[in-house]
């Protein structure tokens, strides 16, 4: 049992005031990170906070297999840094999900050992080892899903019929052998069972989700991961995991509330019908045409336009085009444009990741407004200009009941006197439905590679002289 | 620790989480999100604990594997979202653009 013992008055002492440093410098980092002036501070100062605590823990009472557990650092460690480190912007969310992925198994390792070990001394702790264990199992193999099928290495959604009966029962399975083990304790094949079925049980849950939905569930395994690892704090009367832990599962919960709200889904309808991939029901045939128009007449639209907004998509991010055009929107400010980014919460993978995208070609961060700051300001622009988005300034989304995005929050493009929609060819949006601002009157579409699109349009503006 | 400390420091812990995120931009979301997986990087001293205290080999193994994936999730948390947070700048005295926040 993990108790600091009494006798070691000064290690002790030293640990206990090290932990609570920890906590102190992990919610200080995390309160700096809200604001971009100091976000970078904010992730500096919980790491000083990860440093204390790990540098501390090696003097833990009654610590053996040194060699290992410095072999087992470094090695992942190394691995992480290097995999860190060259890692694509867009790429990120997965990466998350992956790292995540591996605090839950981290915290199902733990409860392995204690629990095999014969319990957490009392039932109460050894049901919060039970409690951490499955859960953080469950966020483990959820998370490699995640990663799997965002990186494309998953392409298809599984799914069957009574796959949540499969789910539920699996979810009772890993329940019993919890429970068993609390009541009855140091028997391996519960604790076995245990671990298993929560394996299987994220696998199950998982695998039908589409990749749109995606985001929102790796948040929520973040929460989760959070709330095992505090669980496991608990059983190994640990505060420092207690705290960072119990503060990531609340902040993770409301982050996943956040973040399905932008997406206009709650998080029962992500993780029990399969939307997220599914084309939704086509609505009726638009009226009006698709009116082509040529670069070079953008490029004098955009030159002398009073005040252009940039909504960029995804697709703006797949073609690396982020470089392109804010080369093209720093030629325009040059001229006295002003210029504007307008970013939907789920124009990227996951709410914020477009302005990660963003920040990456540089532009600064002033120049972005969301969606409440920004959609008055479509009113008194010149241009919109859409870039590889679609569902988020689709204005069926206003008006057709039936529509399955029906609801949710949209920018305004379509107040803009002029909408530009650069895209590379004709069809729908992520979502697989038709989008009626492509057909407006005051619509052009610019057919084209965002990368190659944006250089013709930075040769036409420059071209004005 | 008693039970019902434990309890207060949960209750307590639970509000801070919610209160310090609920003040966040969506601009920083992505990189919160990193931020928050990182700080669960912790459960690190955990496993270092579990595997310090283990014996027989299965101990071992499921030690070495829990401190291994643990470190990882510090590790790659931290540069990630260092990377991310590291690209956020302002634009104060390019532009003559309207810089709110």
């Amino acid at each position: 049992m993990a108790v600091v013992p009494g006798g070691l008055l000064g290690a002790r002492t030293l640990i206990q005031a090290s932990y609570f440093l920890t906590a102190v410098l992990f919610i200080t980092g995390l309160k700096r990170m809200s604001s971009p002036l100091s976000a970078r501070s904010g992730i500096v100062w919980a790491g000083a906070g990860m440093l204390v605590a790990t540098l501390v823990t090696l003097a833990y009472p009654g610590m053996s297999n040194y060699p290992l557990i410095g072999a087992a650092i470094v090695l992942g460690g190394v691995l992480a840094w290097w995999s860190g480190k060259r890692v694509a912007m867009t790429d990120m969310p997965q990466m998350i999900a992956l790292y995540n992925g591996m605090g839950g198994g981290a915290a199902a390792s733990i409860a392995a050992v204690e629990l095999y070990r014969g319990g957490g001394g009392s039932q109460v702790g050894t049901a919060l080892a039970v409690a951490g264990g499955l859960i953080g199992a469950v966020s483990f193999s959820g998370s490699a899903i995640a990663f799997g099928k965002l990186q494309g290495l998953i392409r298809r959604s599984i799914r069957f019929r009574g796959q949540q009966f499969v789910s539920v029962l699996l979810l009772a399975g890993a329940l019993l052998a919890g429970a068993l083990e609390v009541l009855h304790g140091g028997a391996a094949g519960y604790v076995t069972g245990l671990l298993g079925l929560a394996l299987l049980l994220g696998l199950a849950m998982t695998l039908p989700i589409g990749g749109a939905d995606m985001p929102v569930v790796i948040s929520l395994y973040n929460a989760l991961t959070g709330l095992a690892v505090g669980f496991e704090g608990f059983a190994l009367h640990n505060a420092a995991m207690i705290i960072a832990g119990t503060v990531v599962g609340s902040a993770g919960t409301l982050l996943t509330q956040l973040m399905a709200r932008a997406m206009n889904r709650s998080l029962g309808n992500v993780l029990f019908s399969g939307f997220g991939e599914a084309p939704g029901a086509s609505t009726g045939p638009l009226s009006g045409s698709l009116k082509p128009i040529e670069a070079a007449d953008v490029g004098v639209m955009l030159a002398f336009a009073h005040k252009v907004i940039v909504v960029p998509g995804y697709g703006m991010a797949v073609a690396q085009a982020q470089h392109k055009i804010w080369e093209l929107c720093q030629l325009l400010i040059e001229r006295g444009v002003m210029v504007r980014f307008a970013i939907h919460p789920v124009a990227g993978r996951m709410p914020g990741h477009m302005n990660v995208l963003l920040a990456e070609a540089g532009v600064p961060y002033d120049l972005i407004g969301d969606l409440e700051q920004i959609n008055a300001e479509f009113d008194t622009a010149d241009v919109a200009l859409i870039i590889g988005a679609n569902d988020v300034v689709n204005p069926v989304a206003r008006t057709e009941k039936s529509s399955p995005i029906y609801g949710m929050p949209i920018l305004n493009a379509d107040r803009a006197k002029n909408v530009i929609v650069i895209k590379r060819g004709q069809g729908a949006g992520f979502s697989g439905i038709e989008n009626a601002l492509f057909y407006l009157d005051n619509t052009r579409m610019l057919y084209g590679d965002a990368q190659k699109v944006g250089a013709e349009l930075i040769q036409a503006v420059k071209a004005l002289g | 620790m008693t039970g019902i400390v434990a309890l207060y420091i949960f209750m307590l812990a639970a509000f801070t989480g919610y209160e310090v995120i609920s003040r966040v931009p969506v601009i920083l979301h992505t990189p919160l999100m990193s931020g928050s997986n990182f700080v669960h990087g912790i459960v690190l001293v955990g496993a270092m604990v579990a595997l310090g205290q283990a014996h027989t080999p299965l101990e071992k193994s499921i030690g070495f594997i829990g401190v291994l994936l643990a470190a990882g999730n510090a590790v790659g948390g931290y540069v990630v979202t260092e990377r991310m947070l590291r690209m956020f700048k302002s634009s104060k005295a390019r532009s003559g653009a309207p810089g709110e926040r």
